[in-house]
């Protein structure tokens, strides 16, 4: 234990972090069983398990669960493994299972909050000690769940935070999403894009708040826009992905004026002043719902709140404006599944979700062009750290005394403070588990 | 003109022809002004604009596409992909002079490569097709993907 907490906290120097973490396997494990373990990980959204029995299957650090509705009507979380011979209960991704799950391979079957419910042949445990193995337990729960304004949030580990010592004042972006519905609500919308990246899911994460990689790795695609927008006839009418694509191609200037806030834990946003989202025309109708649901001070206070992209360390980020989530699954130390879900705004009109669904689809598709731009980066990247010419990689832009000394902190957009903060964040949460286990 | 049912095979092989030769140009000039691309992401997808598709993309945004694929600084082009469509016999769904609809149905398998990588897609395409000015036209391509709900790598070029 003290061979991994050296070779953890070896992986960084001040504004420097080792290629190791990014490309070596047993950084990687090390990840998977103590990072993704003491951290709150998102694990689904209510809406996905709207009616009792509902299930959804996905995945939280390397471990297969699930999440279902119960028949109290809480959602829980359950290791989607047969306590008998370790079979997968479920296999599909969601479906109804009922009042009871019931294994495909012996028919043992569980009520939804994993306990056993029933055996075929029960006697044959009779003279055995079946009731006291941990298998007559019955599914295992994960331990600590939190569903917050129905985004479902799990932990594995005992160590690690409490839900709201974790999150902070950050949960204030997931506020935004959700107080942008006249009825306070979202919904998911459909199935997400999975997009399978040759990469370290921590390459994706830190893209999220690069501001400085847009006019450049994405020339091609937004660069296209506004090239082709140009030479349209003067006085037509600029088209929904004209408005989406356009900021991208925005200054250097208009980027270090969004602004960046970082929060405790490796939390963190861009656009604390304004943002590429800033700028969208109005939906007819939707202002005024608002302002018949929150009053007109509230409304223009949620409205006027247009916070870019928000990272939740380690795996997530949410676009309030715009009520898409992306999901930063590892797979390995170079293989990363990006899941890229829509919400509807309950009660607002379509045209939102229109726009939102658009903005998935140009921006996070397999088949998109900015997601042609940004995976051609991730993955030269992780081959160029192959190289032994150089260990490590560089995020010092902007660094400032006194970086993670408050809860939060307010800087110029263009810092990297928000990758040296989830930095700040990997060592705390790789080592908390490891000092535990350690002191003896 | 009143286009055969040969007219229609004709134009479907023709166009994807123009796609694995990379004349990206002359294949956009095949889309009728309001033509769309679309490319569901779920199996039997109905709705077109309140969910998320792969593509759903209209004469603008393809445009941007075929310029981007030769851009300067087009960094995933460099190097270029190739592609290649195997296609079935289209079958002619609908032939309706009257209202100028035609519809095919092409079965096909699709491979894209750059470098040592190659992906394999398979699905079906139907083309639903119009004449303006004397020439078919595309209305609406829609390509279904068989693993449309599969992790994808970069799918760059076009089905
Ligand atoms: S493995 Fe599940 S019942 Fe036997
Ligand atoms: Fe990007």
């Amino acid at each position: 234990m003290n061979d991994q907490i050296a070779r953890i906290r070896a992986l960084q120097r001040p504004g420097e972090v080792h290629r190791d973490a990014y490309v070596a396997p047993d950084v990687f494990d090390m990840e998977m069983k103590h990072l993704f373990r003491n951290a709150w990980v998102y694990v689904g959204h209510a809406s996905q398990i709207p009616g009792k029995g509902d299930y959804y299957a996905t995945q939280v650090a390397d471990q297969p669960v699930l999440m279902v509705r119960h028949t109290d009507n809480s959602v829980r979380v359950l290791y989607n493994r047969c306590p008998h011979k370790g079979t997968q209960v479920v296999i599909d991704t969601q479906g109804n299972t009922g009042k009871f799950f019931r294994c495909p391979y012996h028919a043992w079957s569980f009520k939804t909050d994993g306990s056993l419910l029933a055996v075929p042949l029960k006697k044959g445990y009779q003279d055995t000690e079946f009731k006291s193995s941990c298998a007559a337990k019955g599914m295992t729960p994960v331990p600590h769940v939190r569903e917050y304004r129905e985004f479902i949030f799990a932990r594995i580990n005992d160590q690690g935070p409490s839900f709201e010592d974790f999150f902070g004042d950050s949960l204030s972006s997931l506020d935004n999403m959700i107080d942008r519905s006249p009825a306070g609500r979202l919904e998911v919308v459909g199935s997400p894009l999975r997009y399978a990246h040759n990469c370290n899911w921590k390459m994706l994460v830190e893209n999220q708040t690069d501001t400085c990689h847009p006019m450049v790795a994405h020339e091609s695609s937004a660069g296209t826009v506004k090239d082709i927008w140009e030479r349209q006839e003067e006085g037509t009418k600029k088209p929904m992905v004209v408005e989406l694509a356009l900021p991208f191609m925005s200054s250097y200037e208009f980027f270090e004026g969004m602004g960046i806030r970082i929060w405790d834990n490796g939390h963190g946003h861009t656009g604390v002043h304004h943002s590429i989202h800033s700028d969208y025309s109005d939906i007819p109708g939707y202002n005024d719902q608002m302002q018949a649901a929150y009053g007109k001070d509230r409304a223009a206070e949620i409205l006027n709140e247009n916070r870019h992209n928000t990272v939740y360390f380690p795996n997530l980020m949410i676009k309030g404006p715009i009520q898409t989530l992306r999901l930063f699954k590892p797979i390995a130390a170079d293989k990363t599944l990006v899941e890229s879900w829509i919400f509807r705004l309950v009660d607002a009109p379509d045209k939102l979700l229109e726009r939102t669904a658009m903005y998935n689809r140009i921006i996070n598709a397999p088949t998109s062009i900015v997601g042609h731009d940004d995976l051609e980066m991730y993955e030269r990247a992780q081959s160029g750290l192959a190289s032994d010419g150089m260990e490590w990689v560089n995020i010092q832009r902007l660094y400032e005394e006194g970086e993670g000394d408050e809860p939060e902190q307010i800087y110029n957009g263009t810092t990297e403070a928000q990758m040296r903060n989830q930095f700040r964040a990997w060592e705390k949460f790789m080592l908390m588990s490891m000092e535990k286990e350690g002191t003896s | 003109m009143t286009p055969t049912a040969q007219d229609l095979i004709d134009f479907v092989y023709a166009e994807a022809r123009l796609i694995d030769e990379r004349r990206f140009p002359e294949w956009l000039a095949l889309f009728a002004d309001d033509g769309m691309y679309w490319m569901p992401l779920e199996w039997n997808q109905q709705d077109q604009w309140l969910t998320t598709s792969l593509m759903h993309e209209d004469k603008l945004m393809l445009q941007v596409r075929v310029e981007r694929l030769e851009g300067e600084r087009t960094f995933s082009q460099k190097p270029k992909s190739r592609c290649q469509h195997l296609l079935q016999l289209p079958q002619v769904d609908e032939i309706d002079h009257e209202n100028g609809v035609y519809r095919t149905y092409t079965p096909f398998h699709y491979a894209e490569t750059r470098f040592d990588e190659q992906l394999i897609l398979a699905g079906w395409a139907r083309h639903q097709l119009c004449v303006v000015d004397g020439a078919l036209k595309i209305r609406m391509k829609r390509v279904d993907l068989v693993n449309c709900d599969a992790p994808f790598r970069n799918i760059q070029l076009f089905v």
